[in-house]
């Protein structure tokens, strides 16, 4: 990711959500969901300054953003390209179409290609099983996909 | 206290309404095997070995963790009950690193007794197998993942018992891990070595960094002179390790063992815990009377000194400038020893032993050195000493009882109390009140600084003056007291902590208790009641009375606190970042 999200104007919104949780019951996890949605992910500097500020071990923060999804260590790319892995996608060949995107981008899954513009993720059953196998660009949906549809997608996202 | 009445297993008992399922089957006599219980520090119901079946509830019950109700009907021992706990641990199993043989717990590992226990012959289940990661960079602790059962017990002693955090659960499901956050290396994290971690681990996730080649090498070298130095803490709990009852004193036994190894010089660190004494009495002295930083802190201890550099850094003026008694000793054996023997300090390899980990990363702090080579150079637990007796196939129980070499292994009452919480106040107190009094004061025992309780206070009138004491055990305890000064609520003078619960006898490198063992005796208690005993069995108890230390004084450091004795036995301490990036 080349784009400088830990800008000072974004640690300030940070303490000011640290500020006006601190004396609420159980202030961890809505702190971090402000911080994932402030830095668009919550790397070590700002669990650092989470941890210094809420006297919370930097081991128990770092816990709690491993073990939940919505949370992420690195900011996820420009445009987040969503397979389902679903079991109706998945019969329907979803695994092909992961290959052909993950061929197309050159990114892996779960990972962020280094200019921050794609990410890739395999979903669970996003519930659109009737436009099975389908994938999302952001909140743009594609159905009923086979693998030659999806150089024309990528294209529309590369200019 | 009401009780409630239950069946177990067909037979009825009464039993207080207060107990979990697993204490009230104990208490009738009736055994259910645990494995992430650990009495007071992790009682979490986790791994499910523990489980019962109760007539009514669907599923089998954590007993740990399930509180007695009146009624109750309990089956601990059928078929479905012994298959289910069959099945937890050999799934642990299945993705457990079985390298058992070679393993630092062999023989004393939890998961190995109770899949003994259970009678598993056979693993049903194989498939893939969590990736481990091995960290052996910190001068202390190496954690080895690929054998965590990820029981949560060294969580809760790093998280709860002592108030630092520097292990906690990564990652969900398979792929959950206990360890450090961004799994950084223990050397990069504020971690204290205190070891609290290891000697509650039920299985070799959790070990010492070994030392003990460096001394055999030292040892087979003709041109070195190998000086020993035991910890206080050593003799109360080395006996365990040879099958001893916990609490048994094996002072004469430890001197003898250390003499057939092989070392020049079998001395004793309670030897320089009387010049700790000494110096750190005088230093107290001087800054009551002078208006210096008061509360003065001891600084004995090295996880605690670490603490208080990584957590509180501004509050280090408040930290005696005395090095530990382990450095003392290394200092004046390269110095004073060195020098009155006629033997190069180059030449001389001084070895602890310590019923602490953190001891390991002390010895390397760049400042404790004296003409030019290091105080000490190798440090070892009391569990290493124990291997090295077990690998020179020494009859531990057949030795005679021996003494420490005269010069630096004479030592007092107050010089073996050091091991446990309480201790090295008590020992200073002694001193402290024969010098404001001018006299030799019959009475020794001070009972307000002893015991178990986390934090002791006390107002104690020595020669006129009020001395207003506190002793802190484990980091959360000393964290309170901090805070205490911060916010300028705490008038005392001096204050002693230890970093480990119970002070040095319940130390990271101590002989490690499995938890069945631990739920039913407190080891803290027993291994200080062994150092009380001597204490009280010893002629000489306050350390300005030891003969050998008024030696030191008159031929070789003048009086405490002198420029020499600055030199050599005084230090300094760094403000530590947290995490620096």
């Amino acid at each position: 990711m080349t784009k400088n999200y830990l800008t000072e104007e974004n640690f300030a919104k940070l303490h000011e959500v640290i500020e006006s949780h601190k004396d609420m019951q159980g202030p961890l996890m809505p702190i971090l969901h402000e911080a994932q949605h402030i830095f668009g992910a919550i790397p070590l500097e700002v669990q650092k300054t989470i941890s210094e500020k809420m006297n919370v071990p930097l081991a128990e923060i770092y816990g709690v953003v491993t073990f939940y999804s919505q949370f992420t260590l690195e900011p996820k790319g420009e445009y987040l390209i969503s397979i389902c892995l679903g079991t109706a996608c998945y019969v329907r060949g979803a695994q092909q179409l992961i290959d052909k995107v993950v061929e197309m981008t050159g990114v892996g899954v779960g990972k962020t290609s280094l200019d921050g513009k794609y990410s890739i993720e395999a979903t669970r059953c996003i519930g659109a099983c009737g436009l099975a196998p389908v994938l999302t660009v952001n909140e743009d949906v594609y159905g009923r996909l086979v693998v030659a549809d999806i150089p024309g997608i990528i294209q529309k996202y590369n200019g | 206290m009401s009780n409630v009445s239950l069946s177990i297993n067909g037979t009825q008992y009464e039993v207080p309404k207060e107990l979990t399922v697993l204490d009230a089957a104990r208490t009738v006599g009736i055994d259910i095997p645990t494995l992430c219980f650990l009495k007071d520090i992790n009682e979490v119901g986790a791994c499910r070995v523990c489980v019962v079946e109760v007539e009514g509830a669907r599923a089998l019950q954590a007993s740990c963790v399930l509180p007695v109700r009146e009624g109750m009907v309990i089956n601990t021992n059928n078929n479905r009950v012994r298959k289910a706990r069959k099945s937890t641990v050999e799934l642990l199993l299945a993705n457990h690193n079985r390298e058992c043989t070679t393993c630092v717990r062999s023989k004393n590992c939890e998961l190995q007794s109770v899949s003994e226990e259970l009678g598993i012959r056979e693993i049903r289940y194989s498939g893939a197998k969590r990736e481990g990661s091995y960290d052996d960079h910190s001068p202390s602790i190496i954690r080895d993942s690929s054998k965590c059962i990820l029981c949560g017990r060294c969580v809760s002693a790093c998280k709860n018992v002592q108030g630092i955090g520097i292990l906690d659960f990564t990652n969900r499901g398979f792929e959950t891990t206990v360890g450090p956050a961004f799994d950084m290396s223990m050397k990069d994290v504020p971690c204290i070595y205190c070891g609290q971690c290891m000697v509650v681990c039920p299985v070799g996730a959790l070990s010492e960094k070994p030392s003990t080649q460096f001394v055999w090498d030292a040892l087979e070298d003709k041109t070195k002179h190998v000086i020993v130095q035991s910890a206080p803490a050593v003799r109360a709990a080395l006996g365990e390790e040879f099958g001893y009852p916990i609490g048994t004193n094996v002072t004469g036994k430890l001197a003898s063992a250390l003499r057939k190894l092989g070392f020049d010089k079998v001395f004793d660190t309670n030897w320089a815990a009387d010049v700790t004494i000494m110096e750190e009495g005088t230093e107290l002295l001087g800054r009551i009377q002078n208006g210096g930083v008061l509360p003065m802190i001891t600084s004995c201890s090295p996880g605690w000194v670490r603490y208080i550099e990584f957590q509180y850094p501004e509050l280090l003026p408040h930290l005696s400038s005395c090095k530990s008694p382990q450095n003392m000793f290394g200092a004046l054996a390269k110095s004073y020893y060195a020098e009155k023997h006629g033997i190069d300090p180059k030449d001389i390899v001084v070895v602890s032993v310590m019923p602490c980990t953190s001891k390991k990363s002390e010895i390397v702090r760049p400042e404790l050195e004296v003409n030019g080579t290091r105080d000490v150079d190798i440090s070892i637990t009391t569990r290493e000493l124990a291997l090295m007796i077990k690998e020179a196939r020494l009859e531990f129980d057949k030795l005679e009882d021996g003494t420490f070499d005269a010069f630096m292994g004479d030592y007092t009452g107050a010089g073996v109390i050091f091991g446990a919480t309480g201790g090295v106040m008590e020992a200073a107190l002694r001193t402290v009140a024969d010098v404001l009094s001018g006299e030799d004061l019959e009475n020794v025992e001070y009972a307000a600084v002893r015991g178990l309780e986390g934090i002791k206070e006390a107002t104690v009138n020595i020669g006129g003056l009020d001395v207003k004491i506190a002793v802190a055990h484990n980091t959360t305890n000393a964290g309170i007291l901090l805070d205490k000064i911060k916010s300028g609520e705490a008038d005392y003078h001096f204050i002693e902590v230890m970093a480990c619960p119970g002070g040095c006898v319940n130390g990271g490198g101590q002989p490690i208790q499995p938890a069945n063992v631990r739920n039913v005796i407190d080891i803290r208690a027993e291994r200080a009641k062994a150092l009380y005993s001597e204490d009280a069995a010893s002629t000489v108890r306050k350390s300005h009375k030891n003969p050998e230390i008024k030696r030191l004084y008159d031929e070789y450091l003048g009086k405490p606190n002198s420029h020499k004795a600055h030199e050599l036995l005084h230090t300094h301490y760094v403000s530590r970042e947290k995490f620096p990036l």
